[in-house]
């Protein structure tokens, strides 16, 4: 059997719950950046919408992902993700960390570390976005703790995402993966070889 | 293939734990960053740690798109409702009334407050009197030139000696962004009845509540003893 130039390597399910999630994502950062930075508060102002656009983007973000649960290859990316192997050890040692003659797998360490970050993350920022939003009863010690967490996290994610994105441009091909679902053969082997060879790999 | 170590999951556990931890101490542990800040902040000519979580400084809060600019020649503030001689008021005519200055920190509800704001200005008191406050009077109201923004204090509240209408603030004219050419500064309460652009006052029977206390503010904002937090009094 000829080997297929290319590979699936996200369905349609996966690829929309990356995208509904990113475009809340950068409205909950966006907004988050002109409440919080001064020449930006001035020149947008619209205090009361820009909160309840951020509000409503952060409220949302947890929805994509638990609608993914109904699909199985979604399921299964999670299950991928959270489970780290010596490969992944061994990655994150590396110099320059490249794949070259790892068995790296669907993701690498990296990818893994930072989605698991990021779940974190968008809970921590649930749970103390609703304390800060909704929290009025709550005790002041408590609210302002909520804000301290808030506020750091977000500068983090701020960074994290910053780092994703420059990754992301710095490979066309992992985009078109993001983008199409499919990828070369060539860049899978070389990128994730493990998950490339794997013989039960959905076509 | 082997299943491997579920790194991921204690990543999220983790984050959550500490996220709780955090909400748990973030209060004693914010003093101490503002501690550190207040004096980096005071040698930091970048004006980076102002860009901080918490970190010292003013934010900047405004309630709509774009606040038309007033210069300083061209300001009227109209006092009008319930005074004998309603009119408006030129910079000028403010400059002539007693002149009053306060140095109190300026706390905001959302938390940051920034330590011992120098004001100048006038105290409402006199500029009340000035107009002549009829008997029926109760409360003053006051319209910001944003178009949107109100606040009202009690008649009681608005003759205290420290709720003034600004025209300096640390020992320059109040710039746009401050809410220039003219504010109200309400030294004892939250920043909110403090308004900016101040376009009109107006004596009124009732207290009107503001913008953000029909949103849930208390309208008596005392710092300290209202809207649920404990800082310290500015008055």
């Amino acid at each position: 059997m000829p080997r297929p130039a290319e590979l699936l390597r996200f369905t349609r399910a996966e690829r929309w719950v990356h995208r509904c999630t990113a475009v809340l994502m950068v409205c909950c950062l966006l907004t988050a950046a002109i409440l919080y930075i001064g020449p930006l508060s001035v020149l947008v102002g619209r205090r009361a919408l820009v909160v309840w656009v951020h509000v409503l983007a952060g409220l949302a973000l947890p929805v994509p992902m638990l609608l993914g649960w109904a699909s199985a290859a979604f399921r299964a990316d999670l299950r991928e993700l959270n489970r780290f192997r010596p490969a992944d050890r061994d990655w994150l040692r590396s110099r320059g960390r490249r794949a070259a003659g790892l068995p790296t797998g669907k993701f690498n360490a990296g990818q893994k570390l930072y989605a698991a970050f990021v779940a974190g993350a968008i809970l921590v920022q649930l749970g103390t976005g609703v304390l800060m939003r909704y929290g009025q009863h709550w005790p002041l010690s408590l609210r302002v703790g909520a804000t301290f967490v808030h506020d750091w996290l977000a500068a983090a994610v701020l960074a994290a995402v910053l780092g994703h994105l420059h990754f992301a441009l710095r490979d066309a091909d992992a985009r078109l993966g993001m983008r199409t679902g499919r990828v070369p053969a060539a860049w899978a082997s070389r990128e994730h070889p493990g998950w490339a060879e794997q013989p039960d790999r959905p076509r | 293939m082997e299943r491997g170590t579920p790194v991921g999951r204690r990543v999220v556990l983790g984050m959550l734990g500490l996220g709780t931890a955090g909400v748990l101490t973030g209060r004693w542990l914010q003093e101490r960053e503002q501690r550190l800040l207040a004096v980096v902040g005071s040698r930091d000519p970048t004006g980076l740690s102002q860009l901080l979580p918490a970190g010292a400084g003013f934010r900047f809060y405004s309630v709509v798109g774009r606040v038309p600019e007033r210069t300083a020649a061209g300001y009227r503030l109209t006092v009008g409702g319930l005074v004998r001689r309603p009119g408006a008021v030129t910079l000028d005519d403010l400059r002539r009334l007693p002149r009053l200055e306060l140095t109190r920190d300026f706390q905001c509800v959302t938390g940051w407050r920034v330590p011992e704001v120098h004001w100048a200005g006038v105290a409402l008191a006199d500029l009340l009197h000035h107009a002549g406050v009829l008997p029926a009077a109760r409360a003053v109201r006051f319209k910001s030139f944003d178009g949107s923004y109100t606040e009202s204090l009690t008649l009681e509240q608005a003759q205290r000696r420290d709720v003034m209408v600004a025209t300096e603030m640390q020992g320059r004219p109040v710039s746009h962004d401050h809410g220039g050419p003219v504010r109200l500064y309400v030294a004892p309460m939250y920043g909110y009845k403090s308004i900016k652009w101040l376009d009109r006052i107006e004596v009124t029977d009732r207290v009107v509540p503001g913008y953000w206390e029909r949103v849930g503010y208390d309208v008596d904002a005392w710092v300290g003893r209202s809207n649920g937090r404990d800082d310290a009094p500015t008055g």
